[in-house]
């Protein structure tokens, strides 16, 4: 008997950001979504060149600046502010989706309410009530090389976030390459999830019970391992 | 010739209820402040402009600029990517008591269909928003094995921009990131009003740092130490 207990022993936000960062090439041109996704930028392996990409129109950007030292006219497309590194670039809204949907990213990492097997994902609406705000949450699922996912596995209140079919409102179809969990990292192709990595504490049918669709296996499974405390 | 007008009130005094309005901006860099607040002044004191659709990414922050223009009740309308924000109050009230229409467009969608306009373009294709919600009833085509959405050109009659550095023939700069939808904005209006920092009076601006060339400007005023709308937000005020 395997003793996993899934809200105790999945990984944390900072250790799903970490293992994303790990698979981000050096060169590459890479957006982050807003919110978790942002948190990769942290992880990003020593002597690794990777240029960031932000949708209000900026290549190139660091850190955030200290504290009384923010120019609210250089911010990201989440709205804070933001330094340049060396070589970055300005330009306009039309430039920048151009950028995203023109195939010019190598990597675009989105988070998600749900995705399938298909590579639907489903990430700017649970239902029809409130006020409905998109974004460029639809543009950044097409055009980049790799399009990935970072997500908790299953949502706070234990239900799978990788589902056969996507219940909430679709932001793209067929789009996303590789999912990111707290337990997992998985492919999407020709339509089914192959795992590539779990977590060694948690056993084949305990990861399968968490999970909405039907895992597939081809090669390899990794043992999925990520540093301890990450912040 | 010469497009400079001396003050905002001026600028902005022949925008009719009813006109479409571009305004320039993302969050809370690139906004005509200025400009939006003159066009309020007149609203409160003569009861026009009002019914007006405004375009922008967002619907406002806090209580001032696009928020203060909603507020005041002189919006019929907003197209924009996101209005869900953390101090959109003005925007969601109005929106959730069913008292201001939204057109909902993914932020690269509603750049391109700017940018279109400006060039004369009434139709494009793209990929983003196919097999969701916002795709429902458009036209959609296959190229090259993929599916694409039809899109239209937006128009508006007016566009309220900011730049930097703008001369007395209309050519523009912008400062960092506060470019955003200007340019595009500049190119797709019937008439664009924009209000820069810094207004030379000869046509001194080094042609490679144009960015608005002057052909997409019809009205440029300076309005020096512009108002930022992060900081106003920040700080709590209220037009």
């Amino acid at each position: 008997m395997s003793n996993f207990n899934i809200m105790e022993d999945k990984l944390s936000n900072a250790q799903i950001a970490w293992r994303a960062a790990q698979d981000i090439d050096d060169g590459s041109y890479v957006n982050l979504g807003i919110g978790f996704p942002e948190m990769i930028a942290k992880f990003q392996p020593e002597g690794r060149d990777v240029t960031y990409h932000t949708e209000n129109g900026v290549l190139g950007f660091g850190k955030a600046p200290a504290e009384g030292e923010e120019d609210w006219d250089l911010i990201n497309a989440g709205k804070k502010a933001i330094t340049l590194n060396p070589g970055a670039s300005f330009f306009h809204h039309a430039d920048s989706f151009a950028m995203v949907r023109g195939g010019h990213l190598d990597l675009a990492v989105l988070g998600a309410y749900q995705v399938a097997p298909n590579g639907d994902l489903a990430n700017w609406r649970v239902g029809s009530k409130g006020v409905p705000a998109v974004g460029g949450a639809m543009d950044l699922v097409h055009g980049a090389k790799r399009v990935a996912v970072v997500t908790d596995h299953i949502t706070k209140k234990g239900e799978p976030k990788l589902v056969e079919q996507c219940a909430f409102p679709l932001t793209g179809v067929g789009c996303v390459t590789r999912v990111y969990t707290s337990l997992a990292v998985l492919d999407i192709s020709e339509g089914k999830f192959i795992l590539r990595e779990k977590l060694p504490s948690i056993s084949m049918d305990e990861l399968q019970a968490v999970t909405g669709a039907t895992l597939h296996i081809d090669g390899d499974v990794a043992d999925l391992i990520v540093p301890e405390n990450l912040k | 010739m010469d497009k400079t007008i001396s003050s905002v009130a001026e600028a902005v005094a022949d925008i009719p209820d009813g006109a479409d309005v571009m305004i320039g901006g993302f969050g809370g860099s690139g906004a005509p402040i200025e400009l939006i607040h003159a066009l309020i002044d007149r609203f409160r004191a003569t009861g026009s402009p009002k019914k007006l659709t405004v375009i922008n990414n967002n619907a406002g922050n806090g209580f001032i600029g696009i928020a203060a223009m909603i507020k005041a009740g002189m919006v019929k309308k907003m197209v924009c990517s996101f209005p869900r924000s953390s101090n959109a109050e003005a925007f969601n009230e109005k929106y959730l008591a069913g008292e201001i229409e939204l057109d909902l467009v993914p932020q690269g969608t509603l750049a391109e269909r700017i940018r279109a306009a400006g060039a004369g373009i009434p139709a494009f294709y793209t990929p983003t928003s196919f097999g969701t919600e916002l795709a429902e009833g458009k036209p959609t085509e296959e190229f090259d094995g993929k599916m694409y959405v039809r899109e239209r050109w937006l128009k508006a009659d007016f566009a309220l921009i900011k730049g930097e550095k703008g001369d007395v023939v209309g050519n523009m700069t912008y400062r960092m990131a506060a470019r955003n939808f200007n340019p595009l904005m500049a190119m797709a209006a019937e008439k664009t009003i924009a209000q820069v920092a810094e207004l030379v009076e000869t046509r001194s601006i080094d042609p490679q740092q144009v960015v608005t060339p002057g052909i997409f400007v019809d009205a440029i005023v300076q309005v020096s130490e512009p108002e930022q709308e992060e900081v106003l937000v920040r700080t709590g005020v209220v037009y």
